[in-house]
């Protein structure tokens, strides 16, 4: 069932038509540029607002546990992924662990990369925690840095409660 | 259960830079899948369109291109994420029983915005969004780990790169098509280690559709020499944070394949071929694993004996793959097109021979956080 009907198709009989074969060879391709600036304000959420306020205030890393399977998490979770249970449980965490896998990164974006290249990006397994958090290895040659190479956080004097407070994590002397 | 069949399909071709804007690429698709398929808009009950805000840079994408879908006047659905979720939603409609002929289309432009910026917003903007880290940098993370796991090693995922771009060769529609050695691979730039640039699929612009009919409609409508079957389907999810999981490990995409197969009554053994997502060369040796391709931790080795190649025991990737054409979102239905005409006999100078039955695997989210894979056969 077409919406439409073409009832002022008969305009045409009236104007000029004319048949442009091949127009699509000669036209001149235009192009808008645009740029897209939108602000937001992300409401952190009390889990993750209580983690960056004992980060920012205390300097202090901390997990959550699952009272069902015992996973700690960190980030900590608003639920276990595993067992969709509440976590109630919070355990302090030394704060050191071991790089499981790790990137140097070579090419710089300044619109995304808070720092410039050449930086190093990891995921570390932290000491007493069953997951893996992913942050930047520095105070190191990155031709230095190795897989199971134990590390510790180097946190930022003034914090402002956000991930970047830690300013990265340095090998264990 | 009532089968579903693709009776219609439509590429662009995948290239940089492309001087049609979204509603003409989604118009050239349309009308390719119909023409194919032998039917008209008439005959379409229902689209469902494939797309991303952010890469459009528009909100609601997939409405400003329903004209072009030929959706006027119709019901119209979206999936945001890779285009093998479209074909898994139309399928499911039409299954439903309250669907008819559905067409499903996906459309990228690439080029037209910035990857690294858009991909970073897809991690979260409380933890680790402002690290800074995005699509290469997750995916190098990962192909560490996953080196580190199995000793699968670089030169073994450079042979990938190698095979895919070669088979682009014999692909019209690719972007990339190149003759490369191992050499090449391992001495191109470092983007982020061991990431190569010849390790990364390209930035791409293109669509893709394909017109999905039930059984009884499909028998209707079309011949079978144009009738492929979606024989099976599944996909599965693994968790968001890439701390959250080992990234070496394929259980997502292990779940996902078994239901496939399942649903499909057939093995990985009596696959003839597969279009894997190989968005960075090490990709594909991972999922060859999760798909059950081959054993795990024996990718590199098989890759090395040619078995995946062209003339090998199952061709991966005859397209020549994402390496050689990677319009994000639209990947995962230009598989299942590729897996359409190589079962219909139609694939040209790279046509597997005697392909009976096909398998297309498409990801959402990063490092391959979710799989969904589908069984195509005659
Ligand atoms: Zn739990």
């Amino acid at each position: 069932m077409p919406f439409g009907t073409g009832e002022n198709s008969s305009i045409e009989k009236q104007s000029e038509v004319r048949e442009l074969g091949d127009w699509k060879d000669e036209v001149e391709e235009i192009v808008f540029p645009g740029k897209i600036s939108v602000p937001y304000s992300w409401t952190v959420g009390s889990t993750l607002s209580k983690w960056y306020a004992q980060i920012r205030d205390d300097a202090e890393i901390w997990a959550n546990k699952c009272a069902e399977c015992g996973m700690v998490f960190v980030p900590p979770k608003i639920k276990c992924i595993n067992c969709y249970r509440d976590m109630n449980e919070w355990v302090k965490l030394p704060g050191t662990g071991t790089v499981e896998t790790f990137t140097v990164v070579s090419y710089y974006e300044p619109k995304i990369h808070p720092r410039k290249p050449p930086f190093v990006y990891a995921v570390i397994k932290m000491d007493g925690a069953d997951t893996g958090l992913v942050h930047f290895i520095g105070g190191v040659k990155p031709e230095k840095v190795k897989v199971g190479m134990r590390v510790e956080p180097v946190f930022e004097k003034e914090r402002q409660g956000n991930i970047l407070d830690i300013r990265h994590f340095r090998p264990i002397a | 259960m009532e089968r579903v069949a693709v009776i219609g399909v439509g590429q662009t071709k995948y290239e940089k830079g492309k001087k049609q804007n979204f509603s003409e690429m989604v118009y050239e698709v349309t009308t390719k899948a119909l023409k194919d398929a032998e039917i008209t808009t008439r005959e379409i009950d229902n689209i469902v369109s494939v797309s991303s805000d952010f890469w459009d840079g528009r909100t609601i994408s997939c409405m400003a291109i329903q004209d072009a879908a030929g959706a006027f006047g119709k019901d119209t659905s979206t999936v945001e994420g890779d285009g093998t979720f479209g074909a898994l939603y139309g399928m499911m409609r039409i299954l439903s029983g309250s669907f008819g002929v559905t067409l499903v289309v996906a459309h990228h432009k690439g080029s037209e915005s910035s990857m690294s910026g858009i991909t970073n917003t897809a991690f979260d903007p409380l933890v680790e969004r402002k690290l800074g880290i995005d699509a290469i940098s997750s995916a190098a993370l990962q192909a560490r780990r996953y080196m580190t796991a199995t000793g699968v090693t670089e030169r073994q995922c450079a042979l990938v790169s190698v095979k895919n771009h070669g088979n682009a060769m014999r692909n019209p529609l690719a972007q990339l098509p190149m003759e490369i050695t191992v050499e090449d691979v391992m001495n191109s730039e470092v983007l982020a280690s061991p990431l190569k640039k010849l390790d990364c699929s390209p930035v791409t612009d293109g669509a893709c559709a394909l017109v999905l009919a039930a059984e009884r409609e499909a028998k209707k409508l079309s011949t079978n020499k144009k009738r492929v079957w979606l024989m099976g389907v599944g996909h599965c999810s693994d968790a968001y944070r890439l701390g959250d999981r080992d990234l070496a490990d394929t259980r997502a995409l292990e779940e996902a394949s078994e239901s496939a197969y399942e649903m499909a009554g057939v093995g990985p053994e009596e696959i003839d071929l597969a279009e894997v997502y190989d968005a960075f060369s090490y990709m594909e040796l991972m999922w060859l694993e999760g798909l059950g391709l081959c054993e795990e931790g024996m990718s590199g080795e098989y890759m090395e004996r040619g078995y995946f190649n062209m003339g090998g025991e199952i061709p991966i990737n005859p397209s020549g793959g994402r390496l050689s054409s990677n319009p994000v979102q639209v990947a995962g239905l230009s598989e299942m097109a590729e897996c359409v005409l190589q079962l219909r006999g139609k694939a040209g100078k790279r046509q597997v021979k005697g392909a009976k039955i096909a398998l297309a695997h498409g990801i959402n989210g990063m490092c391959g956080q979710s799989h969904c894979v589908f069984i195509l056969g005659r």
